[in-house]
This record gives structure tokens, C-alpha cells and sequence, in this order.
């Protein structure tokens, strides 16, 4: 049946039809929705993992007792997975097994531009890059008789356009392979430097005949136009290309990006007049054409950074692009914001008001950075706000822990934030921790996480006790605020920020978008007593603005939170 | 020959119901249908953007600069935003409401005014109505979404009510289905 389907439904289709049995994930955009559109075929064992690198060994393991499965990530969560995935190279798999990580060129919504084909060719491990929902559902398929046939796992390189696009997917129905049975085998799983010493050669090899394979196999293909121009290219830059020259150029499609086929480079050039490849990111088949002694066009005319369209594509080969009109005039920005009555910002004021240096995290929270609260000074990668202020509280030797604190969701602090606990309490530095527990992983699109006491599809679940496992690992000062309450928020943060040991502040209120959070009635602006002196404008609250030199209520956004009625000395703002 | 159809607005606005909507019908009608959407952080209050582009075969999921046939817009400062996107005789369908932005909420910037006279001075055709006002007629706030694309129908001779109407039925929950039919029609007439 076709069906207009997003790519990464048709992914999590594709493992459907083949027969995946589990499936472990760590949620990322634009990765997120393999993973949840598995959850809903009731055949599939899906689950969100801790971490990516958990995430790639449960399904390592599922793989190792002789069933078909599957992990999914975003770019950098590929970074964390990265240690399961080098050494999955080498012990190769016994059920399939496919990894999916999703770039995200033009940072819609990642901290980085990173290119993870990489992390394919650093680990020897095969490639796929599907660049629309069809060959997203097929690619899935097909990967898992790759990662059988070869022995190895299998990446399936996403980004956003092929992600988050919709188009047309044909579907059939699921067929499960007869499982292969489990057998002792140490020479191959116990990768001790006796046996690894051993599996280098073979996974070199492997290589080998995956370049021959990928010379004449079904992910790639030639389609010959007007030879005057031959363009290599691959996922969504292909449908670009596609767009400006339909029929009318020579195109190198591949769906394999590693390893690169070679003879079938040569002899596509050989047939062409001019040869260009168009690649996102990094150079990296046009490295490998220049390996083969190629003339070509690549980074010479395109950028290293961001999307590609198909107009920038057309500028930069010669071809007339429409034009549009603009206004003359410069439109104010609209940037992301945290959301009315979001739990996290009555903690960010506080840090403000306290003048805090912020070493901050992976999240919604990372919002806390934009105007008005600027109240966020560091941001690098998952986990990172508990191990850096260890090293600043060290490297400042007392000067500066009574004023700084790290902040860090519930997932995140799951994620990876709670090895970075265990340094602070074992290497003993005066830090203050936050820990952002809303109740949920919020900036992906609210999964379930090992704090939150559902699983995947809602059902309950382990739940960690996080005051307890925060005394566990050494940590004796463990404060719990709400953060729609900024007296006792300013209050617990003085006396933190005060003491002569590491806490654990646990700033806890659900995600206001969270079902079952019920808003309260939106607030009132009581125009007489309202000065328009814009104390509540500080908070940086959407449903709040100053018309006509009073302040008003977006009855539509405002949840009645009442935090900004805090901020107000006239009573203005009162209960709905 | 490609339509291009670009549905801009503020994250939390409801644009994915609608691009679902136009994706359901479209690809009903026969036609080759590419969506694209922005999920993430984007989506938090942000300046959101969706393309539909329907026709015999369409490879780019994306609309780029002078090529979208309709800009459909949830607020008129995000129609103002990416007027560059319309075709030379595209047409804007766009909701009056005014959200501010957060460097307008903090005084760091001004709404523009008089944007619906403005983008008509560049030569776009421009259908401009409260669809906030229309929503809550009929029933809510939400339903911005659906008083839209009942206004775009209006553009669409070769697509009947009823098939329009249809897709309605197999896009929305039953629940909100005679809400939303309601608004489908207050943003048609």
C-alpha cells in the first residue's frame, strides 16, 4: 500500500518488514521517531536506553543471540556509542544488526555539524544513505542481509531532509528470518588482544570485498543524461540536483558511502565531460575521487557548513535561479524561547538574580541562554556541565565555587551527567550541582527516561530515586525546590552556594507541555495597579508583553504558573 | 509541473496538522507529494517553516527562494519573513494575528507595521484574515490551523468541498471533527 510517509517512519517500517526483534535508542533530533514509530508495531522490543553506548550493547546483544536488531542516534550520540561500535567491527555480529545516526547539517537542533561517515570509515563498518522515505524503508531492509552476508553491523546515515521529510513509501509485510542460534564462540566475541590481534585482518579484508561489493551493487546506480556534466552525489543532495537538472546531466547515485566504489568512479568519469561532486559537509567522496586521480569540481564551489538546496546548487554549476522579493526592511528575529510557565525558568531567574556563573547542558534548558535571562555561560555536550565545573572549581581553588553552578536535566544527568557526579564526590570539589528534573526528556518531544518511571509506550516502569542515588554516590547535601517558587528557589541556592561541600540541588517540577500537567487559569493584569516598570518582562516569558505602557496576558500561551506575579511589588498580575 | 506550497507560522501553532492535511489529500489526488518538517529545538516558540510540493515527481523535499506558489502563514511577521520564497504572482494566504517575538517582548526590536500594505507594494497577492477570530468561532483557539487551509482551498478549482472535507474526516481525531469541519468552512467562505 503507498503511503506518504516521514523518513524515519519508513525506517522503523523497514525494520518492521525485515524481522527486527529489539530495538535500544537514545533519543536525538533528528533521529528521534525510528525509534518511537517502532514502538507502535507491538512485535518489535523497543526501548529508550540510558545513553547511545547502552543503547548499541543491548542491541550488540540482541544481535548476539542470533536476532535481527537495531539502535538509533543523532550525530554526536554516535561520539558516545563510539567505543561498542569499533570493537562490533571486529566481533561482527551474528543476528543483524543496523545502526541509524542522524546528521544534522544546518544545526536545526545540535550543538555541532559533525559529518558520521567518519565514524564508518574509522571503524570499518559498511554505510548506507538512503535519500528519501522509500529508500530509507528499503535501505533498512537490505542492511540487514548486508550486516548477515558480511558480518559486520551496518550504519544508516539519516539527516534532517531525509528524516523529517514525508514522500511515498510502498509497503508489504513483515517477514522474521528463523533465528540464528547462539554459539559459544570466544575467537570471535572475546576481543582480548589474542583474538583482536587475529579479527584486524579479517575486518581489513572485509573492507576489501565491501569495496568490490559496492562497484556493482543495489545502492548504487548511473544515470546517464547529457554527458557534458557528470554530478556524483548522494542522499537529499541528490533529489537537489534531481530538482535543477532532472534528465539533463550525468548522475553517480550512491546509497553506499562506505566503502567507495572505485571502478565504478572511474568509468562514470571516463564518460563525462566535467565531473563535480555535490556532498554536505565534509569532502569525503570527493577525497576519495582526488585518491583515484580525478579532475573535478567539489568544495572548490561548495561550502563545508550548512544545507544545500537546489538553488544553491544551480548558482553554483551556472544555472539561472528564480527570484523572490523582500521587504526592505530587517524582520525581527524569532528565536526559539523556553515555554509559558516552563518549570526551568523560575531556576534560571534565580541564577540571574544571584549572579551565577552557569556551566549548562544539553536540553531545553539550553534556552536559558537566550534574552533576557543570558543566564547560561557554557554549553558543549551531554553531560559535560558536571565534569566542567569540577575542573573550574579546581583550577579556581575556592575563588569561584561560591558562585558558580552546573545545570543538567533528568535524562541528561542519566545520560552521562551521573559518571561526572561520582568525580565531584570522589575528588571532593565544592560544587553545586542542579538537577533540571522536569519528568521527562522535553527537547526531542517528551520520551520516556530512567527517572520518569514509564517505558517507551507509557507503560510503568523502573524509576531511579534520584535524591537516593545522589546521597548513594557520596554526596550527603540533597535539596529538592520548586522552581515556580523563587524565594525558597533563592533561599536554597545561597545556602548551596554557601556550604563547604558539593550538593545536589533537585529543581523538580513536570514539563508544563506534559498531558497531565492541568494550567491553571491565565493571569490578570489589574490595570490600575500596573506601572508598566517591566519587572516581569524579565523573565522572558512569551505570554507576557508591555502594550500602551501596561502589561498583558497571552491568555492563549499563559499557563498561571504565577511566577512573574512574584516579580511584581504593585500586585498587578493576579491569580485568574 | 511542481506546486510548491510553504506553511509558515510560530512552533506550537498547529502547522503539522495542516501539512498533514494538504500531504493525505494531495497524495489522494494522485500526485507525486514530499513534505519536509523541522522537529527539535526549533519547534520551541521559533519561526517555523513546512514545505509541500505536489506534481507528477518531485525529487527536492524543500522550497527554495522564488518558488513557492503559496506561502500560507500563521502570523503576519513570519509571512513577512519569507516573502523572499514566493514565486513572482505566488499568493500569500495569511492570518492577521500578531505574536510577538521575543526581541519585541524585551524592546530589542519593533513589530513592523503595515506588513499586509508592504508585501502588496512588491506585487504579491495577498489574502489576509483573523483566523484567530474565525478559530474561536468556531469553538477554538487551535483550530487556526484548519480556517487556513480552508481558505487555500478557495485556490484549488480542481479539488472539490467534499474531498477536502473527506480528508478532514481522516486527518482529525473524531472528537474535534465537527470543530474543525466548522473552521474548514468559516476560513473558506
Amino acid at each position: 500500500m503507498k503511503q506518504l510517509m516521514l523518513g524515519n517512519k519508513a525506517f522503523a517500517r523497514g525494520l518492521y518488514e525485515a524481522g527486527c526483534m529489539v530495538v535500544s535508542s537514545y533519543p536525538g533530533t533528528p533521529s528521534t521517531e525510528v525509534t518511537e514509530e517502532a514502538a507502535k508495531y507491538d512485535e518489535i522490543y523497543c526501548e529508550w536506553a540510558p545513553n547511545e553506548k547502552v543503547a548499541l550493547e543491548v542491541a550488540f546483544g540482541a544481535s548476539l543471540a542470533g536476532r535481527r536488531s537495531f539502535c538509533g542516534m543523532k550525530h554526536v550520540g554516535l561520539n558516545v556509542a563510539a567505543d561498542p561500535l569499533y570493537t562490533a567491527s571486529y566481533t561482527g555480529v551474528n543476528g543483524g544488526l543496523i545502526i541509524c545516526v542522524a546528521d544534522d547539517p544546518g544545526m536545526h537542533s545540535s550543538q555541532n555539524e559533525q559529518d558520521s561517515r567518519h565514524h564508518a570509515i574509522a571503524s570499518k563498518v559498511p554505510m548506507l544513505e538512503p535519500s528519501d522515505s522509500a529508500e530509507a524503508c528499503e535501505f533498512a531492509k537490505r542492511a540487514y542481509e548486508l550486516s548477515e552476508e558480511f558480518d559486520t553491523p551496518v550504519i544508516i546515515k539519516m539527516c534532517t531532509r531525509v528524516a523529517h521529510s514525508q514522500s511515498v513509501v510502498d509497503t508489504v509485510d513483515r517477514v522474521v528470518p528463523e533465528p540464528r542460534p547462539y554459539e559459544k564462540n570466544p575467537a570471535k566475541y572475546i576481543m582480548a588482544p589474542a583474538n583482536a590481534i587475529k579479527k584486524h585482518p579479517l575486518v581489513e579484508d572485509r573492507m576489501r570485498r565491501l569495496a568490490e561489493y559496492a562497484e556493482d551493487c543495489p545502492f548504487n546506480r548511473v544515470e546517464m543524461g547529457d554527458t557534458r556534466l557528470g554530478i556524483i552525489t548522494s542522499s537529499t543532495c541528490y533529489q537537489y540536483v534531481k530538482e535543477v537538472f532532472g534528465d539533463q546531466a550525468c548522475i553517480l547515485k550512491l546509497g553506499m558511502v562506505n566503502p567507495l566504489p572505485k571502478k565504478l568512479i572511474l568509468d562514470f568519469a571516463s564518460k563525462v565531460e566535467k565531473l563535480v561532486i555535490v556532498e554536505e559537509l565534509d569532502p569525503i567522496i570527493e577525497n576519495h575521487c582526488k585518491q583515484l586521480g580525478l579532475t573535478l569540481s567539489g568544495k572548490d564551489l561548495f561550502p563545508m557548513e550548512g544545507e544545500f538546496s537546489q538553488n544553491m546548487i544551480a548558482e553554483k554549476l551556472g544555472v539561472e535561479v528564480p527570484n523572490g522579493s523582500s521587504l526592505d526592511e530587517q524582520m525581527p528575529g524569532r528565536p526559539p524561547v523556553m515555554c509559558a510557565g516552563c518549570p526551568h525558568r523560575g531556576m534560571f531567574y534565580t541564577l540571574k538574580q544571584n549572579k551565577c556563573t552557569v556551566l549548562g547542558d544539553i536540553g531545553c534548558y539550553t534556552l536559558g541562554s537566550a534574552p533576557p535571562l543570558n543566564a547560561i555561560d557554557m554549553v558543549l555536550c551531554m553531560g559535560a556541565s558536571l565534569s566542567s565545573i569540577h575542573g573550574f572549581n579546581k583550577a579556581t581553588a575556592g575563588q569561584c565555587e561560591g558562585k558558580t553552578v552546573a545545570v543538567i536535566g533528568d535524562s541528561t544527568f542519566v545520560h552521562s551527567g551521573m559518571t561526572g557526579l561520582a568525580n565531584i564526590a570522589y575528588n571532593q570539589s565544592n560544587s553545586t550541582v542542579i538537577i533540571l528534573d522536569n519528568s521527562i526528556t522535553g527537547m526531542t518531544g517528551h520520551q520516556q527516561n530512567p527517572t520518569t518511571g514509564y517505558n517507551i509506550k507509557g507503560d510503568p516502569a523502573g524509576k531511579i530515586d534520584l535524591e537516593a542515588l545522589v546521597r548513594a554516590m557520596g554526596i550527603s547535601r540533597v535539596r529538592v525546590v520548586d522552581p515556580y517558587d523563587l524565594t525558597a528557589c533563592d533561599q536554597v541556592i545561597k545556602e548551596e552556594l554557601a556550604a563547604p561541600e558539593p550538593s545536589v540541588i533537585i529543581s523538580r517540577r513536570p514539563c508544563v507541555l506534559l498531558k497531565y500537567v492541568k494550567a491553571a487559569p491565565p493571569l490578570k493584569v489589574d490595570c490600575d495597579k500596573c506601572i508598566g516598570c517591566k519587572s516581569c518582562m524579565r523573565l522572558g516569558c512569551p505570554a507576557i508583553s508591555v502594550k500602551n505602557g501596561k502589561a498583558v496576558i497571552d491568555t492563549t500561551l499563559c499557563v498561571g504558573c504565577g511566577v512573574c506575579s512574584q516579580l511584581c511589588k504593585f500586585g498587578a498580575l493576579q491569580k485568574g | 509541473m511542481t506546486k510548491n506550497i510553504m506553511i509558515v507560522g510560530v512552533g506550537g501553532q498547529g502547522s503539522l496538522l495542516a501539512s498533514k492535511l494538504l500531504g493525505h489529500l494531495l497524495l489522494k489526488e494522485g500526485y507525486d507529494v514530499k513534505v519536509s518538517e523541522v522537529h527539535g529545538m526549533s519547534q520551541r516558540g521559533g519561526s517555523v517553516v513546512t514545505y509541500v510540493r505536489f506534481g507528477e515527481k518531485v525529487y527536492s523535499p524543500i522550497i527554495d527562494k522564488g518558488q513557492a506558489d503559496f506561502i500560507v502563514s500563521f502570523e503576519k511577521l513570519e509571512a513577512a519573513r519569507y516573502l523572499e520564497y514566493l514565486k513572482p504572482g505566488g499568493r500569500i494566504v495569511v492570518n492577521t494575528q500578531e505574536i510577538d517575538p521575543m526581541p519585541v517582548i524585551t524592546g530589542a526590536a519593533v513589530y513592523p507595521e503595515n506588513l499586509i500594505a508592504k508585501m502588496e507594494a512588491t506585487g504579491a497577492a495577498v489574502d489576509a484574515m483573523d483566523c484567530l477570530a474565525l478559530a474561536e468561532e468556531a469553538g477554538s483557539s487551535k483550530a487556526v490551523n484548519i480556517v487556513l487551509m480552508g481558505r487555500l482551498s478557495k485556490y484549488f478549482d480542481n479539488i472539490s468541498l467534499e474531498k477536502w472535507q473527506q480528508a478532514i474526516e481522516e486527518c482529525v481525531p473524531p472528537k474535534f471533527l465537527e470543530l474543525n469541519q466548522k473552521a474548514f468552512l468559516l476560513g473558506r467562505n
